[in-house]
């Protein structure tokens, strides 16, 4: 099947390392415009590996990456890409406030222009998007996991960008905001965006995925619908790895 | 206060003073937010050998030093970016090495004398000559332009680098800019304040400022504020008290971090109080196993039992 559409992402036999160590070994992913896929494997089978070759961040060894039919070198459009790193402290060495973190999201669209009222108030929908509004001029170190991750999210959102790349949007949030960040990543969907999610496992957000590529040491293992209900423990060849699943029953023993 | 002004060395002291208050904080506020507060601390070390260099060669050791040391912050952002583990051993190599080059190179020239390093180690603002002056106006308007004009770019590559390089930003390119900025910042401070005490100056007023703050604009504003007055002050009461400049103005600064430090807890106290109408002053509620009552009944009830045993 051709699509007249070029795909949001293509990447093509991509091999990469980090630290000298290789990672990718040969990753084919393709995303199409308003489709929905998520990246699962185990811890360090390369899903965040592959999630920065897809910004550019670790460079690629051998393989080619086209962004919307545009080779990546050069590729301009990127007000077209929303991206939500993995949460690590959102604080930096001098605070900030929700607002001017969420603003560097309008960094495409202003370029080196003041910051006018449009982009302020673009601002102020991705923020109420997520439920933030009301702490747009606290520090983002004040605020909870969860909420960071939340400001983190409108910051991606900031642009109404067609592609959205989320590396583990799940991981250390609690219940309220997960179900802000379903809701926000459902009405992403229905605005025609595609999303490339890394998650450890479907969870919540089962519902709304289209496709799942699952990851073991740098190569895919799985390309195909998601499988209902089992996920990733109903693959053939799954090896249990998941920290969490071993050690719950153990834990409850105790 | 006027009898100080008559004289030209201490209008052109004080223009000095103003214009190094200003530029460190600009540049230093941005090292601070990437965690680097101790980097121009080593720009001060690799400065020392351009200095050498200017004795040697018998030209300006501001410009010299302004070239060793750019050539070294590029270096060192070079070290950086590569994310090498190894990277902090290839910087402590450069400063250690600029600094005992440096040393060398003056003791070699023709003019060692005793004070020739020293006025650059620890600053001589009295010294400034109208030709240093002009050069630290036009440095410092080149940095001030860069470091506020650019606060949105700078600000966003440095609080997270790979978000920045999906906005498209060119994050190598500014990465090179601030770190130019920086050397260039330590070398226009050097007559100021000395390359010893510089990093003092561009880290000092932006922590002091933040105990009050809550915003990256805020913050830059007044930690430049906060840099102006300390550095005016402490060149006016070097020149009543008769003790060098450099010190004075770091001690004043770290000064102002002390009272700024002691009035920030009452004041995130009172900044919180408006959070707190959602759930009770303090807990109400007491856990069921408490204080003597245990020793007495805990044996009673399951309950308690199992909640003990946790």
């Amino acid at each position: 099947m051709t699509h007249p559409i070029p795909p949001a992402v293509r990447l093509r036999d991509a091999v990469a390392s980090r630290g000298g160590r290789p990672v990718l070994r040969g990753v084919d992913l393709t995303v199409q415009p308003g489709e929905v896929v998520a990246l699962l494997g185990a811890n360090g089978s390369g899903k965040s590996t592959t999630v920065k070759t897809v910004i550019g961040s670790v460079p690629l060894e051998h393989g080619t990456l086209e962004l919307f039919g545009t080779p990546y070198g050069s590729f301009r459009a990127w007000h077209r890409i929303g991206y939500v790193p993995q949460r690590t402290t959102a604080a930096s060495g001098v605070p900030a406030t929700v607002r001017e973190v969420v603003s560097t999201g309008r960094l495409p669209q202003h370029r080196l222009l003041p910051f006018r009222r449009k982009d302020r108030a673009a601002v102020d929908r991705a923020l109420a998007a997520v439920g933030m509004l009301e702490r747009a001029g606290d520090g983002v170190a004040d605020l909870s996991g969860g909420q960071q991750q939340r400001v983190l999210i409108a910051r991606a959102l900031v642009g109404s960008p067609d592609l959205l790349i989320m590396d583990e949007p799940m991981a250390g949030v609690d219940a309220a905001s997960q179900q802000v960040l379903a809701d926000t990543l459902r009405s992403e969907v229905g605005r025609g965006s595609a999303v490339l999610l890394v998650l450890h496992e479907l969870g919540p957000l089962e519902p709304l995925i289209d496709r799942t590529v699952v990851l073991r040491d740098g190569c895919v293992a799985h390309d195909g619908p998601p499988v209902p209900e089992t996920g990733l423990h109903a693959l053939p060849g799954h090896d249990h790895v998941h920290p969490h699943a071993d050690l719950t029953p153990p834990r409850l023993l105790a | 206060m006027t009898e100080m002004l008559s004289y030209d060395f201490m209008q052109r002291a004080l223009l000095a003073a103003v214009l190094v208050g200003i530029t460190a904080p600009a540049v230093g506020i941005y090292l601070v937010q990437r965690r680097q507060a101790l980097m121009g601390d080593g720009m001060g070390h690799v400065a020392m050998t351009g200095v050498g260099l200017g004795f040697i060669f018998q030209t300006s050791p501001v410009w010299m030093a302004v070239l060793v040391c750019v050539l070294g912050a590029v270096t060192m952002e070079l070290v950086r970016s590569r994310g090498n583990q190894r990277g902090d051993i290839a910087l402590a190599m450069l400063f250690y090495g600029g600094m005992a080059c440096g040393k060398l190179l003056v003791s070699l020239s023709a003019e060692a004398g005793s004070g020739s390093l020293e006025s650059y180690l620890w600053g001589s603002i009295l010294t400034v000559a109208p030709a240093d002056l002009a050069a630290i106006a036009v440095l410092g308007a080149v940095v001030i332009a860069v470091t506020v004009g650019l606060r949105r770019q700078l600000f966003a590559i440095c609080q997270d680098e790979d978000f920045a390089r999906v906005t498209g930003l060119p994050v190598r390119t500014l990465n090179l800019l601030l770190a130019v900025m920086a050397a260039v910042t330590v070398t226009v401070a050097m007559r100021v304040v000395g390359l010893l005490l510089v990093s003092a100056l561009m880290v000092v007023p932006v922590v002091a400022a933040q105990q009050l703050t809550r915003s990256f604009a805020a913050t830059q504003a007044a930690s430049i504020a906060l840099g102006v007055v300390v550095s005016l002050a402490g060149v006016t009461g070097s020149y009543h008290l008769d003790v060098p400049s450099g010190p004075a103005i770091v001690l004043l600064a770290i000064a102002v971090f002390a009272v700024f430090s002691a009035l920030a807890a009452p004041l995130a106290r009172r900044r919180h109080r408006g959070n707190t109408e959602h759930g009770p002053k303090v807990c109400d509620g007491r856990p069921p196993v408490r204080g003597p009552e245990r020793t007495s009944s805990d044996t009673t009830t399951p309950e308690r039992r199992a909640g003990l045993a946790q």
